[in-house]
Order: C-alpha cells, then sequence, then structure tokens
C-alpha cells in the first residue's frame, strides 16, 4: 500500500483526467454519436424492411383468398347458371313432347274422325250403288220375264203365291 | 482474415525478438560494470514499470563506457515558485542536476527532487528522500501515450463515423474490423446490464473506456517499454470516473437502495439493528466497487509486464543450451497471453462499470420481477 501511494503521481493523475474527458467529449461529439446512430438507422432500416416485407406477405396471402374466394364465386355461379340451363331444356324438352303428343293425339283423333265418316260416306256409296245395281238388275230381270208372257203370268203367280194374303 | 491473423502472429514475433535485442544490451553493460546481473534486471524492470520524464527507446554502453541513450527528451512542467518549464535533457537522465531560474532539480528514481547546486539528497532512516518535492505537472511517457492514443482513437473512429456516413450505413475498410466490436459492447456489455432503457446514456462512456484500456495495454506489450494501464494513477483516474458517473446518475431507487436495503420488508424497530451493520457496509461498497476496479487493471498489467520481462531475463541468467530457449519459448506463450489478458482486461473494466451503472440505473428497488416487462401486464 504505501508502494502504491509512492508511486502515484498527482501530474499523471492530473493529465490523465483531463485528456481523458477532452477525449471522451471529442469522441462522444464526433465518433460514438454519428456511429450509434447509423448503426441504429441501419438496424431500424432492417426492421422496416423486414416488417414491410412480412406486411407485403400477408397482402399477398389477403389477395390469394380474394382471388381464391373470388374464383368459388364464379364457379358456383357458373354451376348454377348450367343447371338452370339444363331445367329450362328439360322444361321446354318436356313441354314440346306434351304439346307434340297433344297435336298427335289430336291429329289421330281427326284422322279416325275423318276415316270413320269416310267409311261411312263409303259405306252409303256402297249400299246405294248396290241398291242402283239391284234395280238394274232387277229391271233388267223384269223386262226379261215381262218379255214371254208365260213368264209374266208365272212371275204373277210367284208373286200372288208369296203375298199369300197374310 | 487468415493472412492477417498470421501477420499479426509475425508482428508479435518480432516484437519478442525486439525485446530480445533489447535486454541484449543490458547483458553489456552489466558485464562491463561488473555489477550482479540478477540485481541489474530487477532494476531494469522496476524502472520499467515506472512512468519517466523522457522518452527513451533504449540506451547502450559506448565504447569509451559512456551512457548513451536512444530516444526524445520530455517538457517538464512544474510548480515551484510559479509555473517552470524546461526539457528533460537537462536531467540527462537523473545524472546531471537541472537547473532553472536559480533554482535545482535532480531526478531520482523517477521523481523530482529539489536539491542545492551539488544535488544532494537528504536521507530519513528508511532510506527515503526528505528533500521538497515540487508539484510535478510534466509531460511524461505515459501523458504522451496517452495523447497518442486519444490521437489514435480520434482518427480511427471519425474515420468510422465518416465511412458511414460516405457509404449509406456500411462501414468500410478498418471499421469492419472495429464495428462489431462496438455492436459487441452496446448488445453484450451495456444492454444486459444496465437495460434498454438507459443504456444509450452510458454508451460513449463504456465505448472510449474500453478502447482506451485495451489501446494501451496492446501498446504495453510493444517493446517500447510503455506500462500506462499498470500505473496506479491512471487506474485510479478511471476508476474514479466510473464512481462519479455511477453515483450523480444514480436514481432516487439506487439511493434508497443504499440506505435502506430492506424497503418495507419489515417495521422501523426491528430494521434499526440490522441497519446499524448493513447501511454501512452498502456505503463501503460504494467505495469498494471502483477500487477493486482500479486494482484489479493495475495488478493484471503490472504482474504481465513483470512475468513477461523476468522470462526475458531469465535467458541470460541461465546462458544455457537448454535454459535460454525454454524461457524464450515460455517468454513467447506469455506474451500471447498478455495479447488475450489485454484484451480481456479492457472487457472486465468496461463490463463492471457497465454492472455498476445498472445498478444505479435500477427503477424499484427490492422488486426485481416488477421489471420484467411482461409481468407488468398481468
Amino acid at each position: 500500500m504505501e508502494k502504491l501511494l509512492e508511486e502515484f503521481s498527482l501530474g499523471l493523475f492530473f493529465w490523465q483526467t483531463v485528456l481523458f474527458g477532452l477525449l471522451l467529449f471529442l469522441l462522444y461529439k464526433f465518433a460514438w454519436k454519428p456511429i450509434l446512430k447509423a448503426v441504429n438507422d441501419r438496424e431500424e432500416g432492417i426492421k422496416n424492411a423486414l416488417d414491410a416485407a412480412d406486411a407485403a406477405k400477408k397482402e399477398m396471402q389477403n389477395v390469394t383468398a380474394d382471388s381464391e374466394k373470388l374464383l368459388k364465386e364464379a364457379r358456383a355461379e357458373r354451376d348454377a347458371l348450367l343447371k338452370e340451363a339444363r331445367e329450362i331444356k328439360e322444361g321446354i324438352v318436356s313441354e314440346a313432347k306434351e304439346q307434340a303428343k297433344v297435336e298427335g293425339d289430336k291429329m289421330i283423333k281427326q284422322a279416325q274422325a275423318t276415316i270413320e265418316s269416310e267409311k261411312k260416306a263409303a259405306v252409303a256409296e256402297i249400299k246405294a250403288q248396290v241398291a242402283n245395281l239391284s234395280l238394274e238388275i232387277a229391271e233388267k230381270v223384269i223386262k226379261e220375264e215381262l218379255s214371254d208372257k208365260k213368264k209374266q203370268q208365272k212371275l204373277v203367280d210367284d208373286m200372288l203365291g208369296d203375298i199369300k194374303l197374310n | 482474415m487468415r493472412k492477417t491473423f498470421f501477420t499479426r502472429i509475425l508482428l508479435v514475433g518480432t516484437l519478442l525478438l525486439a525485446q530480445f535485442t533489447f535486454a541484449k544490451e543490458q547483458e553489456h553493460e552489466t558485464e562491463e560494470h561488473g555489477k550482479d546481473l540478477k540485481t541489474e534486471i530487477k532494476e531494469y524492470i522496476s524502472h520499467h514499470l515506472k512512468d519517466s520524464h523522457d522518452f527513451s527507446l533504449f540506451s547502450y554502453t559506448a565504447e569509451n563506457g559512456e551512457h548513451k541513450y536512444v530516444g526524445f527528451p520530455l517538457p517538464v512542467i512544474l510548480i515551484d515558485d510559479g509555473l517552470q518549464v524546461f526539457s528533460s535533457s537537462k536531467f540527462h537522465h537523473g545524472e546531471t542536476v537541472a537547473e532553472v531560474d536559480g533554482n535545482h532539480y535532480k531526478l531520482y528514481h523517477g521523481k523530482i527532487y529539489k536539491t542545492d547546486a551539488e544535488g544532494t539528497i537528504n536521507y530519513d532512516e528508511k532510506h527515503h528522500p526528505t528533500n521538497v518535492k515540487p508539484l510535478d505537472f510534466s509531460i511524461t511517457k505515459n501523458v504522451v501515450m496517452i495523447i497518442v492514443t486519444g490521437a489514435l482513437m480520434l482518427w480511427l473512429f471519425t474515420s468510422l463515423a465518416k465511412s458511414y456516413a460516405k457509404n449509406n450505413g456500411v462501414p468500410t475498410g478498418v471499421g469492419r474490423f472495429f464495428e462489431p466490436i462496438i455492436l459487441y459492447v452496446r448488445d453484450d456489455i451495456a444492454r444486459p446490464n444496465i437495460g434498454e432503457k438507459r443504456y444509450k446514456k452510458y454508451m460513449p462512456y463504456l465505448l472510449t473506456i474500453f478502447f482506451f484500456i485495451w489501446f494501451l495495454n496492446m501498446f504495453g506489450l510493444t517493446p517500447l517499454g510503455i506500462n500506462v494501464t499498470g500505473n496506479i494513477a491512471i487506474t485510479f483516474a478511471l476508476a474514479l470516473m466510473t464512481f462519479l458517473l455511477t453515483n450523480l446518475t444514480g436514481t432516487k431507487d439506487y439511493w434508497m437502495h443504499q440506505f435502506n436495503p430492506l424497503g418495507d420488508s419489515m417495521p422501523w424497530y426491528a430494521k434499526i439493528p440490522l441497519y446499524i451493520i448493513l447501511v454501512p457496509i452498502e456505503i463501503l461498497g460504494l467505495f469498494i466497487k471502483p477500487f477493486s476496479l482500479l486494482i484489479r487493471l493495475y495488478a493484471n498489467m503490472q504482474a504481465g509486464h513483470i512475468v513477461l520481462m523476468s522470462l526475458i531475463g531469465l535467458m541470460f541468467i541461465f546462458k544455457s543450451w537448454l535454459g535460454s530457449p525454454l524461457s524464450f519459448g515460455l517468454a513467447f506463450a506469455i506474451s500471447l497471453i498478455e495479447v488475450l489478458v489485454a484484451l480481456l482486461q479492457a472487457y472486465i473494466f468496461t463490463m463492471l462499470s457497465a454492472l455498476y451503472f445498472g445498478f444505479a440505473s435500477e427503477d424499484h428497488h427490492a422488486e426485481g420481477h416488477e421489471d420484467d416487462p411482461e409481468l407488468v401486464h398481468l
């Protein structure tokens, strides 16, 4: 301890304090302040850039989600449209079929009615022709019969015999 | 990177070689004077550890037996009947008496004493000089080294600051080496010990002492015979600065902790008997903390220099083909360790200063969990 005290130099202590204080001040002003500020700014810049990248990533995710949602909606809409179209088509087809059936039925009925009336007309005509032919035949036969007296007599007799006075 | 490391090893090797040749000069001197080699080495070491009034690089004895010193003198500033300024060359390395304005001064064991014209020094019974010691504010070797180191630091770090401005926040050149160290001081010394809120205030001081001590320690490893950080006045000044900063910036809670260490945990009448012991211990602690700083740095650097020089001195004592290379190898290994110690001591001083600043910055005494930001919200 005595040796330490003996070694202690007031002058050196004075110069050390003064010079160190000066050095501290100068370094603070011209070195540490700008250095620490630059380092801080740089770190802040890096942090901001990272934050911005993170935000961009989030935004990107949002955009992707949005577009996916839109796509889904569009797909659903398309499906709905297709379904509707199919329903409309089916309705039209079935309606047409029905109409066709009704029309067909109507036509068939008409045809049948026509056929019936034609048939009736034909039958009536045949009947008339048959009557005519019978009359002509009868005329011819009568003409023939009446050409001979005997025959005529016979006829009258036959006829008279047929009548038999009921 | 590898190359620079290699060149650094080479550099250290060269420095050691220089020391080797330096010591060799001593040996010749000794033989011619017929002095005991061991005493000579011991004196040389203790001389080297002291501050000196001139910047001598080495000395030798010329063929005519005259002592030759290579170096340059430094200004001596004394306060004795006003200011006395003269060159230390007047002392002729303590061999002659300097006469300034009718006053006579003599250099004796690194200290300046006022003497008569013949330079007689009177001793008391313990062989201590009883002559008057004028107040000595000389620019000594250590002061020169402080100025050199300060200039070096100013140049290095202002150029680093400028390189940031020039290159948009990216360091260039030597700054690439120093920037990680600055960041280390900030992120691993200041932040964890002082806390996010207040660390910025102490950063300039922590950075300055770290580099100041480290550079001076490294200068101490050169063969120029510099021992600034191993000087008690220097370490005292540094520790005093930490002491003043700690106590002048101390918060209310810090002082509460000093004088009321137990807080509100027990009634006042129970605290009285405890505080009779506790408070003096706390107050003593205020002074012991910086005192340990000054002694640690001083003793480490002093011891390193003594060990290194003793090992080099051993080479000349052994003078054998086995002993001398052995002590040379040892000296080489120790100087590599000293490079590490130089950094380590700077780190420890800075670290402990930061720790003390941390104590002075505490906001809530005794209840540590309140400092935890996550628990504050609970």
